[in-house]
């Protein structure tokens, strides 16, 4: 363990690595958004994840913002454990009937101010699962969207750009 | 062995089902072989309705043979398998949900998939001293996907838990009624995203199945590297993540590197990161240059030279095998008879791989172990998952050493037929069964996660255990909730 402690002080961070194309786009990102979010919010943005009826492989895509590469903690971004402690909630998937419920109860606890961010094709209209009688066809039907991140799923880049534009817009 | 032959046999053998056959039966014989399953004989990998007939997909795991028993319900009605056979019982609750036929005498009277207009759902009962419960979701508090989990717990110690499942059914089902191909293998592997790969792969061999037709060699050899890939940035993420349920947060960035440089290595050489809309019936609609290939190579040397450090600190640190050492213990006997499949399966000694055991190519071309353990326990399926990644490391260095050349993929045919087939996804055996009908459409399309014989017993695995084990024990299992839904 000793060893990877050295590493992680010696190294330098993934984040800073030789400028790929990409990694550069990041970096450029970074340095928006955390001034964005700082202007707005103070220090930082809470954020609350729901799956409404995702694949999954929304939440996969959200799950690597934390990771090495994207770390979004750095510009203040958190995802917080409970809609009471969010600003933002980030919603995934078609909003299946049996979600319906849970995702209206989770948005009514979210204490004011709030946005919401649809993540990803299903959660727009519906997706591949539009028209499933089973489903909403969309989180906006459910409760007002402020901004749609199309993506099928998303890369983390384009959910990272999305929260920038809203950041931008509040 | 002749088990399964005998009552196929007896029964009136279907035509055009392929590759393995499917009968009609009486329901006799349809109890029969639910009997069959419940002594440990058969292996039920499937039960699923259609239109006013049920079917059962069995298999025989020794000699690797598979069947499907079909019975006709004239009045709506069949002889339960989950009177005798305990793992049939949620397969039948949500047969019912979904398709109105009534599993006769199931002992599970409740809804699963069908949630309706929020009636209070029944919970079991617990009967004891000093019991509370705790209900947990179905919005949670990680990134992750909706259920919900109700515990009753004496002190910290969990007396019963229950899980109710259906939060994310989007009636894919239904949505695959009527739809072509394109669609159809589109919503396949939009069933549970983590195996994309899993689903497509498993969709195209069932259409390939039923028209009788084989993708040309290198599609088979990409389809391979497509599926280790997927495994390898599941198992990884997996391993981290579940380290990080035991607050062990270094191992969590460590692999979540590693997942994100497969995942990247994916997109490079196949234009998706989760390598959607890659594999189709007939072949991959992706094939692999050279830029790629030198990808595959970095990313292999790169974990070859990572990971083995990582093993090394999750085996050294005593504070994290305090946790995952006889924590959830799995018994063998329970995964036997539920056929759980994947590394949970193979972490309480059923060693069971399609990959092997009903091999499909590449791998019949290809070597490599099943590792299988038979604690059962965290630590047991943390290590299935360790070998895993060493196995597909080397399948994808095999794979591209034999890489055929040639075509990538052959056009279908418009014609009738059915088909069925068994893929290893990164969590277990997917099976797909479809029939197509004479204008190409696809009229009936089941899908089974193998997430279905997994959570079950991750109510049995629980018990005793004290609630702060439970993320912990849910993470090694990691059972797909869309996958279970659809
Ligand atoms: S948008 Fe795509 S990836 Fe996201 S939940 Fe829907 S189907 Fe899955």
């Amino acid at each position: 363990m000793l060893k990877f402690l050295l590493q992680g002080l010696t190294r330098p961070p993934l984040t800073e690595a030789p400028p790929a194309p990409e990694d550069a786009e990041l970096a450029a990102l970074a340095a928006r958004l955390q001034a964005a979010a700082r202007r707005r919010l103070g220090r930082s943005l809470s954020i609350r994840e729901v799956d409404a009826g995702s694949c999954n492989a929304c939440e996969l895509e959200i799950h690597a913002l934390n990771n090495a590469y994207y770390d979004v903690e750095r510009f203040g971004l958190r995802f917080v454990a409970s809609p009471r402690h969010a600003d933002v909630l980030l919603v995934t998937g078609p909003v299946t009937n049996n979600m319906r419920q849970a995702l209206e109860r989770t948005y009514n606890a979210t204490p004011n101010p709030k946005w919401v961010v649809a993540v990803g094709d299903c959660a727009i209209d519906g997706g591949c699962f539009a028209g499933s009688a089973v489903v909403e066809g969309g989180v906006s039907k459910i409760i007002p969207v402020d901004i749609h991140i199309p993506g099928c799923p998303p890369p983390p880049l384009e959910t990272l750009k999305g929260l920038l534009t809203l950041l931008e817009q509040m | 062995m002749p088990a399964l032959h005998d009552i196929i046999r007896e029964g009136r053998l279907i035509a055009g089902h392929r590759p393995w056959p499917r009968a009609m039966v009486s329901a006799r014989q349809w109890q029969l072989a639910a009997a069959e399953a419940a002594d440990g004989r058969l292996t039920l990998s499937g039960l699923w309705g259609d239109a006013g007939v049920v079917h059962m997909a069995l298999l025989d795991e020794e000699s690797g043979a598979a069947a499907v028993l079909s019975l006709e319900c004239p009045e709506g009605r069949f002889p339960s398998v989950g009177r005798l056979h305990p793992p049939a019982i949620r397969l039948e609750r949500a047969l019912r949900d979904i398709h109105g036929l009534e599993p006769v005498d199931c002992p599970d009277p409740r809804p699963w998939i069908d949630h309706g207009a929020g009636a209070p759902y029944p919970f079991l009962t617990a009967e004891g001293d000093s019991l509370h419960q705790i209900a947990v979701g179905p919005v949670h508090a990680g990134i992750i996907e909706p259920g919900h989990f109700r515990f009753t717990a004496n002190g910290e110690t969990v007396v019963r838990l229950e899980e109710r499942l259906g939060y994310v059914h989007r009636g894919i089902e239904k949505l695959m009624r009527g739809a072509m191909l394109e669609q159809g293998a589109k919503l396949a592997e939009r069933v549970s995203g983590d195996s994309t790969v899993a689903y497509a792969l498993a969709f195209a061999r069932a259409v390939e199945a039923a028209l009788e037709l084989e993708p040309p060699p290198r599609a088979l050899y990409i389809r391979g590297l497509m599926a280790e890939l997927e495994r390898l940035a599941n198992h990884l993420g997996d391993i981290g993540a579940i380290c990080n349920d035991a607050s062990f947060a270094m191992m969590h960035a460590h692999c979540g590197i590693l997942r994100e440089r497969v995942l990247r290595a994916a997109d490079g050489c196949f234009g998706h990161r989760l390598m959607r809309d890659c594999i189709r019936p007939g072949g991959v609609v992706k094939d692999i240059d050279g830029a790629g290939l030198a990808l595959l190579e970095a990313l292999v040397k790169d974990i070859r030279s990572y990971f083995p450090a990582l093993v090394k600190l999750y085996d050294n640190t005593a504070s994290l095998q305090d946790r995952t050492v006889t924590t959830g213990i799995l018994k063998p006997a329970l995964a036997r008879q539920y056929g759980a499949g994947g590394y949970v399966g193979r972490a309480s000694g059923r060693a069971f791989d399609v990959r092997r055991n009903i091999a499909y190519p590449p791998y019949d071309e290809l070597e490599f172990d099943v590792p299988s353990l038979s604690d059962g326990d965290v630590n047991a399926r943390v290590w299935i998952r360790i070998r895993e990644v060493e196995q597909s490391l080397s399948l994808i260095e095999q794979m591209m050493a034999r890489l055929p050349a040639g075509p990538v993929i052959t056009t279908l045919p418009r014609c009738a037929g059915e088909g069925m087939s068994l893929v290893e996804g990164f969590r277990g055996d997917v099976l797909i069964w479809l029939r197509l009908g004479d204008d190409g459409r696809i009229a009936r399309c089941h899908l089974r996660d193998p997430s279905w014989f997994q959570w079950p017993l991750l109510e049995a695995v629980i018990e005793g255990n004290i609630v702060a084990d439970f993320p912990l024990c849910n993470k090694s299992f990691n059972c797909s909730y869309a996958g279970h839904d659809l």
